[in-house]
């Protein structure tokens, strides 16, 4: 019955929506403002977008409740991921894990290749796995790269993946397996919960409303998706997809290396350097092949015998190279012992040991010695043209690597092959959340950085495979995360007011109330409804309050996508960091609140003086301290000691 | 690559830094070639900058070794790095081209 009631509100929230939004854009707009004017309809279509996305997640809001029976007899790894976090910590989920009921391998995935946790681990009867030799300089991928490298030392059909610091509980596989027994399911997550965290919950740690509500949402359209934690997933799924994954992107760089070969072919015989000795022949070899290569794959041959071809025929024209380059210097050497003979009378016996071989040339051919190394630009054309990934410690990735938050974009992708994914919702592992502010906020930046990434360079709107329902699903969170911009304009239009007297809107007539109010009435009922009495004011108030982290972010990750710059990625400490002054972290939004205040006590001079609108003021007085209630709850987070202390000083 | 020429008096050092590939070695063999010319023939070639070489690399080290005895001088190499000495050993070169392990070695004993 209550989904019949989340629909309704949710229909009428997004029918009052367009009905007001749409008539901000055709008769209302303030245009001798536009600065403001417009910056604020933005924000608002941005606002009717992100709600009606959400009353599409409620539309379907499934409750799973008890889970199928669980099978006997399935072989399951549980993989804990670590990096850096202390040892008894990592050591405690370790053994909680291996105490889970069904049968099952516990495993440290340890990417600090730590001895002694290597010890314990072994000590307690934990498998141990860390990242061996091919891996020395090639790129780790992160937490996606620990996890692939696990996948080929481990063979069960169903990893359940936890970070360090969340301990399962023993029924979790016995709770979660049953719904693998559809063929067709492939990850099931389950909530994140923290035990460290007040009943106030300083800095929003918990989110009730996306472990419940939001997944049970994207659950209904089949895309509930993978949050890195606390997730059973089907080995042949993830193996599927890195296959899949492997031809695919084997196939699209020999295409383009192949294309884009000629040119820089061409491009390096025109430079002068070329023209030396053996380098002009060796080009026009290499073109030749390539252009070879290109006609037999278009004919249809395999990309593995076009890459055996073009690598062959450069290979051979390597060897005849360095073999004339070797015998130039034999002729060169049988000179010199000539020249010896004639100054001294006696050959130099030096010389008559010298006898180059054939292992020599076939060493001075080798990659590493090659002289195409001298031509950089083709030495990277070939190597592209190739089946295996060179420059990747592991050809078969299954793990998303194309993102710092691996989880979303391997969902992604396991959805759009077809896979099914299960949010069952019962807290069935418990872990540790960030304790300080500074901490949080890195935590939050690289979600909203690995978010953006993917949107970018995978967006569910293209990806193949996937239903309009996944589509809007993904794409959901990925606007969610948008909000900073909106924000910006949201805090700055009642200052705006106040300072200049300028409304963004024609008139504050009655119109306006008509058509605002329903909808903001609407939007937050639905809210509550949708809420279940999860406590989500917390949200709310991060959503704007963190602004400078959500824009960061999406400049970032753009950045990184479009422009190939680091994200300045680092990996969420789960101990508290001490110093870094909350204040200096939070200066734009201490700028901000102050910029409000005193903007407010303009406006309320302004009225007094008979020059404001009374209507206006009141209505930007609200807006405001609504700005500043959201804002406030930075104070809590700048103030929190953590955990034990506050609970010490209670 | 660039190179780098001084006059030590009694020998003539020559510095490159870079790789000595098929693309820098005709380079190498200019610089030798004018060096020559211009009457320097006990010539030091200071390896330390160069990383790499490869087979006409290796090519144009023996040209220029030839062109100097052709001279009447020589040409000796020091402070060779670790790839080169492979190299230069996997040819047997490095019985006729003895690296030395200094610049001042090269032609200390004569």
């Amino acid at each position: 019955m209550s989904l019949f009631w989340i629909r309704l509100v949710g229909a009428l929230a997004v029918f009052a929506g367009v009905n007001y939004v749409g008539w901000r854009w055709v008769a209302s707009l303030n245009w001798e403002a536009w600065w403001i004017a417009v910056p604020l309809i933005l924000a608002e279509t941005y606002s009717l977008i992100d709600v009606t996305l959400f009353a599409l997640t409620m539309w379907r809001l499934k409750d799973r409740g008890e889970p199928p029976p669980t099978p006997p007899g399935l072989t399951v790894d549980v993989f804990i991921t670590t990096y850096n976090e202390p040892i008894d910590l990592v050591m405690e989920t370790a053994l909680a894990a291996k105490a889970i009921g069904y049968p099952h391998t516990t495993w440290v995935l340890d990417d600090g290749s730590r001895p002694e946790l290597r010890g314990l681990a072994e000590e307690n009867g934990v498998g141990y796995v860390s990242r061996g030799a091919e891996w020395a300089g090639m790129p780790r991928h992160a937490k996606a790269g620990n996890l692939n490298n696990a996948l080929h030392e481990t063979q069960g059909e169903f990893l359940l993946i936890l970070d360090a610091d969340q301990i399962p509980d023993p029924r979790i596989l016995d709770r979660t397996l049953g719904y693998f027994t559809a063929r067709k399911v492939a990850l099931v997550q389950t909530p994140q919960w923290f035990f460290n965290v007040p009943e106030k919950d300083p800095l929003g740690s918990q989110a009730p409303l996306f472990y419940g509500p939001i997944q049970q949402g994207k659950d209904g359209w089949n895309a509930a998706f993978f949050c890195g934690s606390n997730a059973i997933l089907r080995r042949e799924a993830l193996m599927q997809l890195g296959l899949v994954g492997y031809v695919r992107e084997t196939h699209a760089r020999v295409v383009k290396a192949l294309e884009a070969g000629r040119g820089v072919v061409r491009r390096a015989l025109r430079r002068a350097e070329a023209q030396a000795d053996g380098a002009g022949e060796l080009l026009r070899v290499v073109d030749r092949a390539l252009r070879a290569g290109r006609d037999q794959l278009g004919s249809g041959a395999s990309v593995a015998a076009v890459t055996f071809l073009v690598q062959n025929q450069v290979e051979a024209a390597v060897k005849s190279l360095v073999a004339a380059d070797v015998q130039a210097l034999a002729a060169d050497l049988a000179e010199i012992e000539a020249l010896e003979r004639e100054l001294n009378g006696t050959p130099d016996d030096r010389l008559a040991e010298v006898a180059p071989i054939d292992a020599a040339v076939e060493r001075l051919s080798a990659r590493d010695w090659s002289p195409l190394g001298a031509l950089e630009s083709v030495q990277a054309v070939l190597d592209s043209v190739t089946v295996e990934r060179r420059g990747e410690a592991q050809p078969i990735m299954p793990l998303s690597t194309i993102s710092v938050t691996e989880d979303m974009s391997t969902s992604m992708r396991l959805h759009a092959m077809g896979w099914r994914s299960v949010y069952h919702h019962e807290i069935l592992a418990k872990g540790l959340a960030p304790e300080d502010l500074k901490t949080m906020l890195t935590q939050r930046l690289r979600w909203a950085q690995g978010t953006i990434q993917v949107m970018l360079r995978e967006s569910p709107l293209r990806l193949p495979g996937l239903s309009l329902g996944q589509r809007l699903m993904y794409f959901a969170t990925m606007w969610s995360y948008l909000a900073g911009f909106a924000a910006v304009v949201y805090l700055a239009a009642p200052a705006v007011f106040f300072v200049l007297g300028i409304l963004p809107v024609q008139s504050l007539s009655s119109d306006f109330f008509a058509r605002f109010v329903p909808f903001m009435a609407l939007n937050q009922l639905l809210f509550i409804l949708a809420a279940r009495g999860a406590a989500t004011w917390r949200g709310q108030q991060y959503s704007l309050a963190l602004f400078p982290t959500w824009i960061k972010a999406c400049t970032t990750a753009a950045a990184n996508v479009w422009f190939g710059r680091p994200l300045g990625f680092a990996v969420t400490p789960k101990a508290r960091q001490e110093g870094g002054d909350a204040l200096l972290i939070l200066r734009p939004q201490a700028v901000v609140a102050a910029i409000l205040v005193l903007a407010g006590a303009v406006g309320a001079a302004r009225l007094l003086a008979g020059q404001a609108e009374p209507l206006g003021t009141l209505v930007n007085m609200v807006w405001m301290a609504y700005d500043l209630l959201a804002l406030s709850v930075l104070v809590g987070a700048a103030r929190y000691k953590g955990f034990e202390q506050q609970r010490g000083t209670e | 690559m660039n190179f780098e020429i001084v006059d030590r008096g009694g020998y003539t050092a020559l510095a490159g830094t870079g790789r000595l590939n098929m693309v820098s070695a005709p380079k190498l063999r200019d610089v030798v070639t004018e060096a020559i010319g211009q009457g320097h023939n006990r010539l030091v070639l200071d390896m330390a900058g160069t990383e790499f070489i490869d087979s006409s690399g290796l090519g144009a080290l023996v040209g220029c070794l030839k062109a100097a005895r052709q001279a009447g001088g020589d040409l000796r190499i020091a402070n060779v790095g670790s790839q080169v000495q492979m190299v230069l050993k996997l040819t047997s070169m490095d019985r006729i081209l003895t690296p030395y392990a200094s610049v001042d070695e090269a032609f200390g004993d004569d």
